[in-house]
């Protein structure tokens, strides 16, 4: 790694959010490089100084108390709602039209922590969105660049203890532009990466822990589109920011080969 | 309805103080914090429907943040450059400290100063993401959600407000 891309990711390595192996070459960078490195330090003590120091702007007692009286007011009960009871009108109105939602977001609550396998399935989303999003942020997309699936495919035959079906897809408009070694619910997961126009596809397979078989489900999470599925003891998870009907074109390729 | 309120209570009140804080940097004074904390909470109502039920911290600060970036666009015609707070160090001589000496107090009020100043001469856009960043400790994907802007943007927001910093509080770095 050269000096300009490490002072490019400088502050995405101090802040702890590259992926490991851009951390690890920005490390070793900055081990080796004495500019980078008193860059590093500077920025180090800059830290120091504003988290001592900066000022922390403390909400006014009277402000709070108005707006906790805010939120009581719109939620008083509405069983008492008059036509004569103008001053509380407008709120009482908010506060009926939000009832129904009010209530939703209490179920929500109630019963998210009961439900362990949505809760799992929300950890795995978490984590394949954060990859797909990691190897756009470090320009770190691909160990293997290669749009030959007869370079790809062997590739991740020395990594991982499971076959990856790499396959090139320019005729139908997914041109395959290698692949990566990535992580999610800790173990190794192989990413193949596609391009269309601008876009990125990352598709994630690795082998499924619980299900061999789970029926396709599309999501949509941090503003990127995904499909999920598990075919054959494996899960696979395509995410992009292309648009759905796309996406699904892409989906419908992968599942119609395997 | 008790359960209901207290359910939006819970989710909306503990992130109130964080709200402020950012429209504050934000805003740079506290009469237009004020409004627009009125607003952005009037708005939560409204928005709730719209709410996933997941992270009501960065839900309630994109909705300060946006209230506030309208604010300053309306503000801008009106009010040129007087939108400075005059008080403006009186919050920071509030912190709860053991008591100190007064030389020691002066020389922190000194310290604070000059961070404080320097992060209110970077341009808001920096600013904002600065602040989420630093006194919020978000994540650059929660920052990226907030601000409405891609994930490395955040990224070259925050290297570029940390260089500034460190020029004007003339310390560090690269020559």
């Amino acid at each position: 790694m050269n000096c300009a891309e490490t002072q490019r990711l400088l502050d995405g390595y101090l802040d702890d959010e590259l992926d490991l192996r851009s951390a690890l070459e920005v490390e070793e960078h900055l081990a080796a490089c004495a500019q980078c490195g008193a860059e590093e330090r500077g920025r180090r003590e800059l830290r120091e100084r504003v988290r001592a120091n900066l000022t922390r702007h403390a909400l006014p007692e009277a402000l709070e108390q108005k707006l906790r009286d805010g939120f009581h007011a719109a939620q008083a009960p509405v069983g008492g709602v008059r036509p004569e009871a103008r001053p509380a009108r407008r709120w009482r109105s908010v506060a009926v039209a939000l009832l129904p939602a009010a209530a939703a977001a209490a179920l929500l609550v109630v019963a998210g922590p009961g439900l362990l396998s949505r809760s799992s399935e929300a950890r795995i989303e978490e984590a394949v969105i954060a990859a797909h999003v990691r190897s756009l942020l470090a320009n770190h997309l691909t160990d293997v660049a290669s749009s030959d699936q007869h370079t790809v495919k062997p590739w991740f035959q020395g990594k991982l203890d499971y076959s990856v079906p790499a396959t090139d897809w320019s005729a139908e408009g997914f041109a395959l532009a290698g692949g990566r070694l990535d992580y999610v619910e800790d173990a190794p997961a192989a990413a193949l990466v596609y391009r269309r126009r601008q876009h990125v596809v990352n598709l994630f397979v690795w082998p499924s822990r619980s299900a061999g078989e789970a029926p396709l489900r599309h999501l949509i999470s941090r503003g990127y589109g995904a499909f999920r599925w598990a075919k054959d003891g494996m899960n696979y998870w395509a995410v992009s920011d292309l648009n759905d009907a796309e996406l699904q074109e892409f989906v419908a390729l992968v599942r119609g080969a395997h | 309805m008790p359960e209901e309120e207290r359910t939006f209570e819970q989710l909306v009140l503990p992130h109130l103080k964080a709200g402020y804080n950012l429209a504050r940097w934000i805003l740079r004074n506290d009469g237009d914090a004020e409004d627009v904390m009125q607003e952005a909470t009037l708005r939560a109502f409204r928005f709730l429907d719209g709410f996933s039920g997941k992270n009501p911290r960065a839900w309630l600060l994109s909705i300060v943040r946006n209230a506030a970036q309208t604010h300053l666009q309306q503000d801008r015609g009106r009010t040129l450059g007087t939108a400075f707070d005059e008080e403006r160090h009186a919050a920071g001589a509030s912190a709860e400290r053991p008591p100190e000496t007064p030389e020691a107090a002066l020389q922190r009020k000194d310290r604070q100063r000059a961070v404080d100043d320097a992060v209110r001469a970077l341009p808001v856009e920096f600013r904002e993401v600065f602040v989420l960043r630093e006194l919020e400790g978000l994540s650059y994907k929660e920052i990226a959600g907030i601000a409405g802007i891609p994930l490395g943007t955040v990224m070259s927001r925050l290297s570029r407000a940390r260089r500034q910093l460190q020029a004007a509080l003339g310390q560090g770095g690269a020559p």
